[in-house]
């Protein structure tokens, strides 16, 4: 899929939060194949805290997309994409404007606002979405080239809840890229997303706070790809009966 | 001066941004800042002035999401 124009060939990007240890992160990003890691921006303690952490994913050589995580306003967004453009030296940025603090649903109007003022200062914003139509085209004519609308709550790990919009989605906006961001648990939810033809699924709880991270990164990855593949080949229609797969013609007499 | 880093105030004798933040141990490279909520860029601590219970943010590269 090409992102602002760049030619990215994992269909997963993978959160870098809530690992059990750097050396489990380092291994999962490995593990999952994915180019894109997406990061934040906290305080940082008298000393430095952040460089390590800094070191630590510049030697996994994947492309960082900073987020805007925990900003409730437009403004709060913009401070901090404008914040993260200075540390991580991209103009990519995840734009997340939270809406509310219990489900972290997306306020769709900042975003927009966000949206509009990022990209027109050069910002290659991926706005977490939801799967809203009108909301996606307002977010494409504010200059957003990619969207990522949820497929569950943040971090709830409940997969596609709404299959029905998403495919929508995906039908409304053939030529953009379309990125599910947030809510997948599970590899078959992972799967599901791209076989919709999805072009990418993000998420971060799902392996980090798997048993085995590395092993469920693997795991995404695998499933990812699956579900492309699936897309591309064009599933078979399902029908209401059954339909005998081995030839009628032929068949012996033998009652 | 009294100025307020990451929530907890500090008393600082420097009143330019740079210098008042390698005064209280903030020297990794990697840090953004902003001062009363409003982005201050790299280039601009060596001007940027402080004033008495002046707001400071410096965030670092962490995890996320």
């Amino acid at each position: 899929m090409q992102l602002y124009g760049t030619e990215i060939g994992s269909p997963l990007l993978l959160g870098t939060a809530q690992y059990p240890s750097p050396a489990v992160l380092t291994k999962a990003i490995e593990a999952s194949g994915a180019e894109i890691i997406t990061v934040s921006l906290r305080r940082e303690s008298a000393g430095g805290s952040g460089m390590g952490f800094f070191e630590i994913l510049q030697e996994t050589g994947c492309r960082t997309l900073p987020n805007t995580a925990g900003c409730h306003t437009a403004q709060e967004a913009i401070t901090t994409a404008h914040m993260a453009r200075d540390v991580f030296e991209t103009d990519w940025i995840k734009l997340e404007v939270i809406g509310h603090s219990d489900t972290l649903q997306p306020d769709v109007f900042g975003l927009v606002e966000a949206a509009r003022v990022l990209s027109a200062d050069g910002f290659k914003v991926f706005p977490y979405t939801t799967d809203d139509l009108v909301v996606g085209e307002k977010l494409i004519d504010a200059g957003c080239e990619v969207l990522m609308p949820w497929g569950a709550p943040i971090g709830s790990g409940q997969g596609l809840r709404a299959p029905e919009a998403l495919k929508a989605m995906r039908g409304h906006f053939p030529d953009i890229p379309l990125i599910i961001d947030a809510g997948i648990g599970r590899p078959s939810d992972a799967a599901q997303a791209t076989e919709l033809g999805f072009d990418a699924v993000l998420l971060n709880t799902a392996v980090a706070t798997a048993g085995d991270p590395v092993q469920m990164a693997r795991a995404m990855a695998l499933a990812v790809q699956a579900g492309r593949a699936g897309f591309l080949a064009t599933p078979m229609e399902r029908c209401d009966m059954a339909v005998p797969s081995t030839p009628i013609l032929g068949l012996a007499e033998l009652a | 001066m009294k100025i307020v880093v990451n929530a907890v105030t500090h008393e600082v004798t420097s009143e330019i941004l740079s210098t008042a933040l390698t005064e209280l141990g903030f020297t990794s490279p990697a840090v953004a800042t902003a001062l009363n909520g409003s982005f201050v860029p790299r280039e601009a601590r060596n001007t940027t002035m402080l004033r008495d219970g002046d707001r400071v943010e410096v965030l670092a590269p962490m995890q996320g999401g």
